[in-house]
């Protein structure tokens, strides 16, 4: 895994409070060798310039008011709304995720664990739709089973129930936790857009890149023996893009 | 006003005049004890503080440690135990403020926190719990929000922490070599406060510190208030005004508030300030000398060179930060305090700075005479009884599995935590500068564990101290790290009472000695006194936060977790003695206070440490576990939970000096390892071990779903069910829930 693809450029969004923004960059930058930079939320224009987006976890304005709201508002989420309608991957990580919904990109809402603490542990995922339904899934099968963790507070994901239906007719529900850490409505994960294109997931796939990081105790299914399961989440993405790179071409 | 008469002569002798009220409130407030270690400072100098790996030892914000590769290593700890006794959530979550700010003023970005706590009795005492949910609650609410790790931990409880208790945290922070930022400043350069406006919280902080903790609503005022959001733009923030190279120096605005921080600072540099605090942003209208002894939090000073300014400021309005040029270096030594255009202080830095030492009176508590002459052994239980202790032993919160605390503490964030919380007896990182060097690139890993043993110190300072020293080094073995250094916490009951003095010096004493022999050198640490209530002092309780160093270089290796497998040996390393004064056996099951606390054999300790590290790194165990609180069968016990299977034990062949059976299964002396070894290893490992002076003996293998205890032909067998369910007691009090 030393290639270089030069070929795309993934963006990082930066909220004052993010904290997980450096750990997507070692990861995409360190061990899946892609060019990526650092947007800071100010920017409004993004276009033309980055094939995929991240929008990492921490606490974006400290989860103010509720938890992804004020991010929503600020002026790079505008610019990656337009990135996402016009079909570009978008993936939101935890607050990430939290801030997708907020900015209505992605269906549903949080609420406080059932715990009503903060929850850091490993949690066992299964893909619930095709892999090639979003670009972050592409290299997976439906029902593989994913060791990733979780560390949050309103992780709890809700959604009304004929919303629910439509997701599941559509293939929206992307990841189901086999062991619900909080509560979530439907043992859901992780979800997608209509399109497809946006990704919005709890689980911290940047923290289960590497097998050092991994709990001693955690199954690896990855077939390199040194990536966890969350590298597959990022080589869907640089597949994904790569196939595109192809047929543009 | 807490001058004493002889340091108020002393000031004025200083000065050759009356104090102005001003230099007044601003003397008051940096010797306060809690500032100016007048008490302890003499005795601090008995520490060892040179080592191959020290850059900087005491003295600083941080320690600093050379790790190699141009990696630097900081390491801090604070206490903030007052504030968090009145209001526990914002006074657990600014005690993280305060120790991340000691970590950034040395340049060094903040990446795992450790936690130690000390509570009444939570089984019983509503207020207990209360404090405790609230503690963990706060560290977790600021540590999470921050992005900074929180890592390990320990958590003790007993009745003298009633209507109290003790928070500690430690900060581990990494800097680059070439980019540490060391106090400095020349004439001219501004003076800058950045960060959060100041207000009337926290008024007097020091000085409620410095003082009997008497539980008063009116104290509230004296606890500042967390603002974790402003706390990560400032990490942000300086961390990039250090990559840019734009500041010379860094302070964290602490306990004193801009009095302390301005006149350490002068006082370091050898320069004068002048101050205007017309410029000061203000949260509240306020006299100066709130202004002057505020301590609001996050807050920092900058020093900055005029020509860089624009690059701070640059910074600074990136992140939305508030900052004030507040004045600039002069070159007479004096701070000139200016407010309205009228000088209303004009003193010496150096006065303010250095507090005249008092000499305390230490004198032997009667206390210890007493236990040593009442001490006695209880009745020998029935050997049916034993797995009901042990059962009770494993269910005493001090012992208890901390799922419910470290699982409120995001432990992953920054992709370094290697052993994570609850798999192993130590915190491992993995270390890169800024992940640089990227797939391949030289990782060094270090291990850190924070210990303390409150029952052991308060019958014998001198060896319960070293004790903690030795667990802690103990438990940063057992993942494979050889300790390179340790940052100390002291706290005791008022300086004042010559008996509670003599803890402090005999503490001192212990940990010195333990150091000095190791060549484990400190490099910093704090020391609490006034940790009274209106039922007395507290029991002596320092606390050890040791660091380890896995590879010093591309070799070594990390025991991740209890990887015991069926059929595995179980292996004992060190001598189980007759020694069960202030264990939990006696204090927690029969209530018993004996004078026998375990005692350190320096070169023994030495010599089993070093054998459970060459076994380590030759690749020969499968899991390795310390023997502390509880004894050898908390510890089997713990290994069979963590493994997920049983044992069988043949409790006759324990290497040991003890009559009693339950002396032999619950004494807590020191320099004792559990390791558990593949059959196929055990003759490499009887090679390796014939090199190193240390008893050692196969007991049992791992195996089943039970644990199961043998002592010549008669035996007890408890299930793993039930050891899983006793262990679990704090979930089960603590709850759901806020």
């Amino acid at each position: 895994m030393h290639i270089a693809y030069h070929v795309s450029l993934i963006g990082i969004v930066v909220f004052p409070g993010s904290n997980c923004d450096r750990d997507i960059y070692h990861v995409l930058k360190n061990i899946m060798h892609v060019d990526v930079e650092f947007i800071w939320h100010k920017r409004e224009d993004l276009n033309c310039y980055y094939d995929a987006i991240v929008i990492p976890g921490g606490f974006a304005y400290a989860d103010r008011l509720r938890a992804g709201i004020i991010a929503a508002f600020s002026p790079v989420m505008q610019a990656v709304k337009r990135l996402a309608r016009d079909g570009v991957p978008v993936i939101g990580i935890c607050n990430g995720f939290q801030i997708l919904v907020e900015s209505g990109l992605l269906p549903g809402a949080f609420m406080r664990n059932d715990s009503l603490t903060f929850t850091c542990r490993w949690t066992m995922l299964r893909l619930n739709v095709n892999g090639s339904r979003t670009p972050f899934t592409l290299l997976l099968k439906k029902g593989t089973r994913l060791n990733i963790p979780v560390a949050n507070q309103e992780g709890k994901y809700y959604v009304d129930d004929d919303t629910l239906k439509e997701m599941e007719k559509n293939e929206q529900i992307v990841f189901k936790y086999e062991d619900n850490p909080n509560g979530s409505l439907y043992d859901i994960a992780g979800v997608c857009n209509a399109e497809g294109n946006v990704l919005g997931m709890m689980p911290h796939p940047e923290r289960a890149c590497e097998m050092i990081l991994a709990p001693s105790s955690s199954t690896n299914l990855s077939t390199n023996t040194g990536y966890g399961d969350g590298i597959l989440i990022f080589r869907s993405l640089i597949e994904y893009l790569q196939g595109k790179q192809k047929v543009s071409i | 006003m807490s001058l004493t008469e002889e340091e108020l002569r002393y000031l004025n002798d200083a000065l050759a005049r009356e104090p102005t009220s001003l230099e007044l409130s601003m003397v008051s407030a940096e010797w306060s004890e809690h500032c100016s270690y007048k008490s302890s400072r003499p005795y601090l100098k008995m520490f060892s503080t040179e080592g191959k790996h020290v850059l900087i030892g005491p003295g600083y914000d941080a320690g600093v440690l050379d790790i190699g590769d141009g990696m630097l290593l900081t390491v801090h700890i604070e206490s903030h135990n007052h504030p968090s006794a009145v209001e526990p959530y914002g006074g657990a979550a600014t005690g993280i403020g305060g120790v991340i700010r000691d970590i950034l003023s040395m340049g060094s970005r903040p990446i795992a926190l450790l936690d130690a706590l000390r509570f009444g009795d939570i089984r019983n005492d509503n207020h207990a719990r209360w404090l405790f949910r609230n503690v963990v609650r706060g560290i977790a609410d600021y540590g999470n929000c921050i992005g900074v790790p929180t890592i390990a931990g320990e958590v003790e409880f007993d009745d003298s922490f009633t209507n109290y208790c003790l928070v500690d945290v430690a900060c581990i922070g990494i800097a680059r070599k070439d980019r540490l930022v060391m106090l400095k400043g020349d004439v001219d350069d501004l003076v800058i406060i950045a960060g959060n406006r100041t207000g009337r919280d926290g008024i007097h902080g020091a000085s409620f510190a410095s003082r009997t903790f008497e539980g008063e609503e009116e104290d509230r005022s004296a606890v500042q208030i967390p603002d974790p959001f402003m706390g990560k733009l400032l990490i942000d923030a300086t961390m990039e005004c250090v990559e840019k190279g734009c500041v010379k120096a860094i302070k964290d605005l602490g306990g004193g508030g801009l009095a302390c921080c301005l006149s350490e600072t002068a006082d370091r540099l050898g320069k004068g300030m002048f101050i205007n605090l017309d410029a000061l942003h203000l949260r509240e209208e306020m006299s100066v000398e709130e202004m002057m002894i505020s301590e609001s939090q996050e807050r920092m000073l900058y020093i900055v060179e005029p020509s860089r300014f624009e690059e701070f400021k640059v910074i600074m309005d990136k992140y939305e930060i508030p900052f004030s040029v507040l004045g600039r270096l002069t070159d007479d030594a004096h701070l000139h305090i200016y407010y309205g255009g009228n000088e209303i202080a004009r003193i010496k830095a150096s006065i303010v700075a250095n507090a005249p030492v008092i000499k305390r009176k230490a004198v032997k508590p009667p206390y210890i005479e007493y236990i040593a002459s009442n001490s006695r052994k209880p009745e020998m239980p029935e050997y049916d009884d034993i797995a009901d202790i042990l059962l009770r032993l494993l269910s005493n919160p001090s012992i208890a599995s901390k799922e419910w605390v470290y699982r409120q503490y995001d432990h992953e964030v920054g992709l370094r935590t290697v052993v994570k919380p609850g798999y192993a007896d130590a915190a491992v990182l993995r270390l890169n500068l800024d992940y640089a060097g990227g797939e391949g690139s030289s990782y060094r890993y270090i291990a850190v564990k924070v210990d303390g043993n409150s029952k052991h110190c308060y019958i014998d300072p001198y060896n319960g101290s070293m004790g903690c020293f030795s667990e802690a080094c103990r438990n940063v073995a057992c993942v494979g790290a050889e300790p390179i250094a340790m940052v100390d916490h002291l706290q005791f009951g008022s300086p004042e009472d010559e008996h509670v003095f003599w803890t402090f010096v005999e503490s001192v004493r212990g940990l010195a000695d333990y150091g000095r022999y190791m060549k484990i050198p400190c490099v910093g640490g704090k020391v609490s006194f006034y940790n009274e209530t209106k039922n007395g002092a507290i029991k002596p309780s320092p606390l050890v936060c040791v660091v380890g160093l896995v590879n010093d270089g591309d070799d070594g290796k990390v025991m991740k977790g209890h990887a015991s497998r069926d059929g595995d040996i179980l292996m004992v390393i060190g001598l189980t003695k007759d020694e069960m004064g202030g264990s939990e056996y006696y204090e927690y099951i029969h209530s018993i206070l004996n004078a026998d606390v375990p005692k350190v054999d320096l070169a023994y300790d030495k010599s089993t440490r070093d054998a459970v590290l060459a076994l380590i790194r030759a690749g020969l165990v499968t899991s390795v576990h310390d023997c502390s609180k509880g004894g050898l069968a908390v510890a089997i016990a713990e290994m069979c939970i963590a493994s997920g299977r049983g044992a069988r034990v043949e409790l006759s062949n324990v290497p040991h000096t003890c009559t009693r059976l339950d002396d032999l299964l619950f004494s807590e002396s020191h320099s004792r390892f559990l390791l558990s070894i593949s059959r196929d290893d055990l003759d490499a490992v009887n090679r390796l071990l014939s090199d190193h002076p240390v008893d050692r003996a196969v007991i049992g293998e791992f195996n089943g779903n039970s644990l199961s205890l043998e002592y010549k032909g008669s035996g007890i067998n408890i299930s793993m069910d039930s050891m899983l369910d006793s262990y679990s007691s704090i979930a089960r009090l603590m709850g759901h829930g806020g």
